[in-house]
């Protein structure tokens, strides 16, 4: 008996060592988010790309998906949990996507055609039992062309669009599979009390967010609203090539800059999202890593072409691009940003090499606007609406201030009209007619430009005019509208490439923005986090990150 | 006493609905889409109408403002736009968090402003005044986000000492009373009392002063009364104003503050409300604002009998 209780004992000892060895192994990389708070969990994030940076790619894949392995090239879409896709060559409305097999959801359902259908389902069709209001606004209008979805058979799937659209798998990197046996349970596991179909179904989203299932490379293992997200690694990806190196993540909300920056240089977080760009310096100093890269992002003056606006002449619109010194813009900013002289940079596949340069060239910029009737005893008055923060505005009134500055250089006499950032991206929505416009002719509101449609199409196409799309300007030209039905309804990539390229020329031939920087992500890692790959994209991969 | 009660019970229920109806108007006349942080910038007009619809905006305000204080009645807030939570649990939580924050600050706060101010208005005109009023204009004056950051300069950045931000090793949804979790307190807690502690000085100094010029102390000495004694009649009289000061004070305190909270992450009512601005969710903004606002309606109730109590002459005035 004594015998057994010293083994017993020993046994124990042996036990809690070897457990405790086990939690020291453990790596957990411990990251501040920008966001102010958890970005949402049930498989379509808010907080725009950080949402899908951070629950979005991480506990879910989409049909297709980014290439993030490598920071010489910009990200191009791959496949994702289907493995081929093709236009149907009769009917250009329906495509026909191949899906991967053997894919498991984390909670152990497979992963087939009817879960592609139930997740188009939960944000296109009202009457399924799963819709969710509050995901159709995130999701809708990044694939605004898809209508539904048909099982054809297990591993077979037909997606159908309302008019032929071939970016139709660029969007569908924003379509997250969520398990549909996962919230099936947390549906069955709603109180009876509860019969609200309606309010049945928005309970088991709820308690679905609480306790995500995905098919991605992390699994959600805790979650604290505001406070963390807690992700273990998924040994059992489908993508044997992504397991996570790294056993557990933490994600903390931590909105404001300084904070996550004191954070960081105290050891409490491993890897900050944008620190503090007055920190860099000592960041580096103190032995920690900086990594910023060109991500697919503008920062611009959109111009009115409406009736009046000053920017009609096509010459005052190029003066102002010749007249920013974009690299003294770049001084100002730390660094931290990339001059830019279009919609996307100069070797991407959608360049297509416009004839009109950007560049700093003020002499250039004067003689066009004397041309145009202006001097500096006739400054030209234009007005822009911007905010004072806001979600990838970067630092907005130093940046628009340094424009002013330049531009009076040029017989610009620039007036900010800074409103707070919700309304200005409210206003974006409203267009240049529109009484919340304040008579500014141009707006400054930052975009993302990953997919034709966010990055052309909603601002030049004129059926995109408010209240329809961003066409805040009222671009209209028939020329821009070939071109975008061009683009569209060409499928083979490389051919629908090129018609995006003729459109993105088009776009700075005719100066339809004054593009002043592209955001390059900032963010700041410890020593001990290793194999980080910055790529050209708003999102990055955490399988290949290592901790010492 | 009890009819002065009643009666402040009774005046408690217009200024809870005048101060409803004020927060629920304030959050609606802001300009903006209250949809913006689920809506995307392109969202078509039908896309838009629809999901007013679903979140109920696209009811008369009247109706809308009838319907959130009916549901508040039953303690329903509504549902966070932003993250789809009960707004009830989500201010529920966050209070809980700020109540921690607030009195350990106010513990600090009122212990060492009291002394501060007593000693100052005690030994008026002395070095030790100049040197406690020195330190409570110091508090009063110095912008407390600005000493907030310095603090975790010195104490996180360099130091190591104490963490920089956040609730807790492993947030506070398993919060305990020991050292790995009160660390986290610490920092916040001592930039939030430096208001408090300047404003409660500079009131007990100015109190204390005004009671100690009063005759009845010369007559106490007079009689011959100790210097103890005297402390004693000094510091009952000094009470009840000390109390209100005190509890408005703490008022302010747990109503959280948006830019201590912030710098330190922490998830109390300030971050909260900070959040619901920031992402203009109108469901959640309204619920906390009403719920610190009905605390702050309760709390002045509660000093004001507290002082009624301590001092019978406020209810005859």
């Amino acid at each position: 008996m004594k015998t057994g209780k010293i083994f017993g004992g020993l046994f124990a000892a042996a036990f809690a060592l070897a457990s405790g060895y086990a939690a020291q192994a453990q790596t957990v990389l411990r990251i501040g988010m920008t966001a102010a708070d958890i970005p949402r969990t049930h498989g379509q994030p808010d907080q725009g790309f950080e949402g899908n940076r951070f629950t979005g790619l991480t506990m879910y894949d989409g049909l297709t998906g980014w290439d993030l392995s490598s920071a010489e090239k910009p990200s191009v879409v791959i496949p994702g949990l289907a493995t081929e896709w093709a236009v149907d060559a009769a009917d250009k409305t329906k495509w026909i996507f191949k899906l991967r097999p053997n894919v498991k959801f984390h909670d152990g359902s497979p992963f087939n055609a009817d879960a592609v259908v139930w997740n188009v389902q939960k944000v296109l069709e009202k009457e399924a039992p799963h819709f969710d209001a509050s995901q159709v606004g995130v999701t809708a209008s990044r694939m605004p062309t898809l209508r539904s979805a048909r099982k054809i058979d297990d591993l077979t799937v037909e997606l159908t669009t309302a008019v032929p659209d071939s970016f139709l798998p660029i969007n569908l990197t924003n379509l997250f599979m969520a398990s549909p046996a996962h919230w099936a349970a947390k549906l069955a596991a709603v109180p009876a009390s509860v019969t609200d179909a309606a309010q049945r179904s928005a309970q088991a989203w709820q308690a679905f967010a609480a306790d995500a299932s995905g098919t991605g490379p992390w699994k959600m293992t805790r979650f604290v609203p505001r406070e963390r997200l807690e992700l273990a690694k998924n040994a059992e990806y489908w993508n044997a090539a992504r397991v996570p190196k790294v056993d557990r993540m933490v994600l903390v909300p931590m909105p404001e800059a300084n904070a996550r920056t004191a954070a960081l240089l105290s050891g409490q977080l491993d890897w900050i999202e944008a620190p503090a760009p007055d920190a860099v310096a000592q960041i580096r100093q103190r032995g920690f890593t900086v990594h910023a890269n060109q991500q697919p992002h503008v920062w611009p003056w959109q111009f009115s072409f409406v009736e009046g606006s000053p920017w009609l002449d096509k010459r005052v619109r190029q003066a102002a691009n010749l007249c920013v010194n974009r690299d003294e813009m770049k001084e100002l900013l730390a660094g931290l940003m990339v001059p830019a002289v279009g919609s996307v940079p100069p070797g991407h596949p959608w360049w297509g090499n416009p004839a009109f340069k950007i560049r700093y060239a003020p002499d250039e910029a004067k003689r066009l606007m004397a041309a145009a009737g202006h001097s500096a005893q006739k400054p030209l008055k234009v007005k822009i609406q911007t905010s004072a923060s806001g979600s990838g505005q970067m630092m907005p009134l130093p940046m628009n201030e340094f424009i002013q500055q330049n531009l009076r250089d040029c017989f610009f006499d620039v007036e900010l009209d800074v409103i707070e950032w919700n309304t200005l991206f409210t206003n974006w929505r409203m267009g240049a007619k529109d009484a919340t416009a304040r008579g500014s002719n141009a707006i400054n509101v930052t975009f993302a430009a990953m997919d034709p449609f966010f990055a052309f199409v909603r601002f030049v196409d004129s059926k995109m005019a408010p209240p329809t799309s961003n066409n805040w300007g009222f671009v209209n030209d028939p020329e821009f509208d070939r071109l975008v039905s061009v683009a569209r309804t060409t499928f083979e990539a490389a051919e629908r490439d090129k018609a995006l390229a003729a459109l993105h020329a088009r776009i700075v031939d005719e100066t339809v923005f004054l593009w002043a920087a592209h955001d390059v992500g900032p963010r700041a890692t410890s020593p001990k986090v290793k194999n980080v790959i910055q790529p050209q994209s708003w999102f990055i991969d955490f399988s290949p990150v290592t901790m010492d | 006493m009890l009819q002065y009660l009643l009666k402040r019970l009774l005046y408690a229920v217009p200024i809870a609905l005048g101060v409803s109806l004020v927060c629920f108007l304030m959050v609606h006349i802001a300009p903006g889409d209250p949809l913006v942080s689920v809506l995307p910038a392109d969202a078509s007009l039908d896309l838009q109408n629809q999901m007013r619809a679903a979140y109920g905006f696209d009811k008369p305000l009247p109706l809308q403002f009838a319907l959130w204080i009916l549901r508040a009645l039953s303690g329903d807030l509504g549902v966070s736009i932003a993250t789809g939570r009960p707004v009830a649990a989500e201010v529920w939580r966050a209070l809980g968090n700020t109540f921690m924050l607030a009195v350990l600050a106010a513990l600090i706060g009122f212990i060492l402003g009291g002394l501060f101010g007593f000693v100052a208005g005690y030994w008026r005109d002395t070095w030790i005044d100049r040197v406690a009023s020195g330190l409570s204009i110091v508090g009063v004056s110095l912008p407390h986000y600005w000493m907030g950051m310095v603090l975790v300069i010195v104490f996180s950045v360099q130091l190591n000492w104490l963490p920089a931000t956040g609730a807790g090793p492993g947030g506070s949804a398993d919060w305990a009373w020991d050292w790995a979790h009160i660390r986290f307190l610490i920092l916040p807690a001592v930039t939030m009392s430096v208001i408090p502690l300047g404003i409660v000085a500079r009131s007990v100094r100015a109190l204390v002063a005004d009671i100690l010029s009063q005759e009845f102390v010369d007559a106490l000495k007079a009689k011959g009364l100790t210097d103890r004694g005297v402390l004693m009649h000094v510091v009952k009289n000094a009470a009840p104003t000390g109390l209100a000061v005190m509890g408005l004070q703490l008022g302010y305190l747990l109503g959280g503050s948006i830019l201590i909270e912030t710098v330190f992450a922490w998830p109390g009512t300030g971050f909260l409300l900070g959040n619901a601005i920031f992402q203009r969710d109108l469901p959640l903004l309204q619920g906390t604002i009403l719920v610190l606002a009905m605390f702050f309606v309760t709390l002045n109730l509660l000093v004001d009998i507290l002082q009624t109590w301590l001092d019978p002459r406020i209810k005859r005035a």
